[in-house]
């Protein structure tokens, strides 16, 4: 498909007949403005495609299909054995768009935490511009999906280092943690709200800052986790670590 | 004993020390008195035991062996859950070490600081935490009485009263009429009364689709308004007819004698009526004198310490603290942040920042959830709303219903925090 898009470039308009009018309706010029889509294939071989297909033949493997991505909302092929934390994302309301698959492709567990997706993500913002170009191609109304703004593609969503390396208080974490009990159950349990025992204090500081930053759709949880600063994020984080061990 | 034990409580040196060596000191732990084993007073009780770690005596007051939420009660009254499921026993406080009292606290003499019970104990204690609900107000429904609460039953302290009025609604002759007097501002909430509108049409439109329902509003607009009315209109049709203050809501008398109501002079015979008395706070804080004008006990926002008295707290629907609720769950939060204060006065331990939050969800119809939340900081003037959020009109069913399973999943969390 991209080989297309260098195949129209290189011809002027008026020489390319009614080919061009269904190669744009397929595809549209407008959409490179995101990132350069060929690359994008490229880089679709090497980290996505042994589990994903993507295309009108597309269908579900290891991963779901990711025809038609854009404007989907999370966990929403019907048949597909999502992980729990994938479909719960997706009642939540996470729709996948320029500004959840970004973050998402950096690092999944920053948006789901239980995601069955085993990668580790992909740094550069460059490389997912051009990731997100090609996966655009083969969604609906490509031309509606916003570009992303000219900063998007710089934004490093992972956290600061130094927000990771705060050494949290315990016994602040252990009051504020009381917050969390009132919905969470401390046993583990897991029925309509998820769990939030045993898990790595480094995955609960990245979704609390995700929850922070409006990444995660869940009201409830932008809410308690807005108002929490760096710190007490870490002495949550370190107050948990202490339940681990017992 | 108790003078030895002021003066030691004078320094945080001597603190120090009770919190260090409470097996010398035996007897002389501080005793906190918790009067009310519902979501603000069995919460404090168990934050009290459990981080402080054996430091402090605690009893709990509640005159029921067994608890019933109220949070809840009205998806037993929709037919969604069972009687049974609101029902919470105290034996897991009582394995923490916390002396749980059946009976009822009728006097409180703060110059002592001792709490009488109505079997005769007397509980002296060095800090008292009143969490005792809510009462109604005498006459604020012209023509009823608390002793007309077995014709028109109020349900809104869960137990009988709303097993009654489950029998009364599925007892209504076909194309009866349902009314229900709601409260005036402030009121306990759960049980929400919009809710309870949501769970009888529920019902009816199951077992008695012809019938009827009148809600008699003197409110101008409630929480949630616009997902109420949608949610009615699109599951119960016109079964539902609001009547405000613009037509009369607030001009309201009932007859409990011959079934009937009157509205703005206007007489309607109804088959089931629910009356939802205006409210103060509970009893106890009005006979302990931590009361206003207004029957509501005022107290710091940072710590939920009763403003006429410092050795007081008073939690939940009884405090009047500013913007939050009168909730389980803004009592469920506000008895942590009144726990913290008072182990950091009787034991010397770290006080943080207290921090308030509180989500309520309702049921429109079975799996149709919806929900409203805001948080919450102390200002010097009150418990003020730092952060709101509320469902949207037009939601999709699969959202609505993971909104439903989720209050599921608190249901269990929070009583899990409250009773162990």
């Amino acid at each position: 498909m991209a080989g297309w898009r260098d195949a129209m470039r290189t011809l002027a308009p008026g020489l390319a007949g009614v080919a061009i009018v269904l190669a744009i309706a397929a595809l549209p010029l407008w959409a490179e403005a995101l990132g350069d889509d060929s690359r994008g294939e490229m880089l679709f071989q090497r980290h996505c495609s042994a589990c994903h297909q993507i295309g009108p033949e597309a269908v579900d493997r290891i991963g779901p299909r990711l025809t038609g991505i854009f404007g989907r909302r999370a966990g929403a092929i019907d048949g597909f054995a999502y992980s729990k934390s994938m479909t719960r994302m997706g009642s939540d309301g996470l729709t996948w768009t320029l500004e959840t698959l970004d973050p998402y492709i950096e690092n999944p567990k920053a948006l789901v935490s239980g995601t069955r997706m085993n990668f580790r993500g992909l740094a550069g913002g460059a490389d997912r511009a051009d990731l997100l170009a090609y996966l655009r191609a083969y969604s609906d109304r490509p031309r509606d999906i916003p570009e992303a703004e000219p900063t998007a593609r710089k934004t490093d969503h992972d956290l600061d280092p130094a927000i990771l390396g705060i050494e949290g208080d315990p016994e602040y974490g252990e009051y504020l943690s009381s917050e969390c009990t009132t919905c969470h159950q401390r046993d583990g349990s897991d029925r309509g709200i998820p769990s939030i025992t045993h898990w790595p204090a480094e995955d609960f500081v990245l979704a609390m800052h995700a929850y922070k930053r409006k990444l995660r759709p869940h009201p409830v949880m932008q809410m308690m986790a807005g108002r929490l600063s760096n710190d007490e994020i870490a002495a949550l984080a370190a107050y948990f670590a202490t339940l681990d061990q017992e | 004993m108790t003078l030895n034990r002021r003066h030691f409580l004078g320094s945080g040196l001597a603190a120090g020390l009770i919190l260090k060596a409470p097996e010398v000191l035996g007897q002389a732990r501080p005793r906190v008195v918790v009067i009310g084993g519902g979501a603000g007073g069995a919460t404090a009780a168990r934050y009290l035991a459990k981080d402080g770690k054996g430091a402090l005596d605690v009893t709990l007051v509640e005159m029921n062996p067994i608890y019933t939420t109220c949070f809840f009660s009205n998806l037993y009254l929709g037919g969604v859950r069972d009687f049974e499921s609101l029902q919470q026993g105290y034996a897991q406080l009582s394995g923490m070490g916390i002396t749980v009292i059946t009976d009822m606290a009728t006097g409180v003499d703060r110059a002592a600081r001792t709490v009488t019970l109505a079997g005769g104990t007397v509980l002296p204690y060095d800090r008292l935490i009143l969490s005792p609900g809510i009462d109604f107000v005498e006459g604020s429904v012209p023509g009823w009485s608390l002793a007309d609460q077995e014709i028109m039953p109020h349900a809104y302290k869960a137990g009988p009263q709303t097993q009654l009025l489950k029998a009364q609604v599925e007892a209504m002759p076909e194309g009866g009429t349902f009314a229900m007097i709601a409260p005036p501002n402030p009121y306990r909430c759960p049980p929400g009364p919009y809710e309870r509108i949501s769970m009888v049409a529920h019902v009816l439109s199951q077992k008695n689709p012809t019938a009827k329902i009148l809600l008699i509003d003197p409110k101008d607009k409630f929480s949630k308004q616009a997902l109420f009315e949608e949610g009615w209109a699109k599951h119960y049709g016109t079964m539902v007819e609001r009547i405000g203050p613009d037509f009369g809501g607030a001009n309201v008398e009932v007859r409990p004698g011959s079934m009937e109501i009157v509205v703005d002079g206007e007489v309607t015979k109804v088959d089931c009526c629910n009356v939802i008395p205006g409210q103060s706070a509970g009893q106890i804080a009005q006979i302990a004198g931590v009361t206003d004008d207004k029957g509501w006990a005022p107290v710091t926002p940072d710590a939920m310490k009763s403003k006429v008295d410092e050795n007081i707290y008073v939690l939940g629907d009884a405090s009047a603290q500013g913007d939050m609720p009168k909730s389980g769950f803004s009592a469920n939060s506000q008895a942590k942040v009144a726990a913290m204060a008072i182990r950091g006065e009787l034991t010397g331990s770290k006080v943080f920042p207290a921090k308030y939050s509180n989500t309520c969800w309702s049921l429109l119809a079975p799996e149709d959830g919806v929900k409203v939340g805001a948080s919450y900081e102390p200002t010097p003037e009150k418990i003020a709303s730092v952060e709101s959020f509320v469902s949207a009109t037009g939601e999709d069913a699969a959202l609505r219903k993971a909104t439903y399973e989720e209050s599921l999943g608190w249901y269990a969390g929070i009583t899990a925090d409250i009773f162990g």
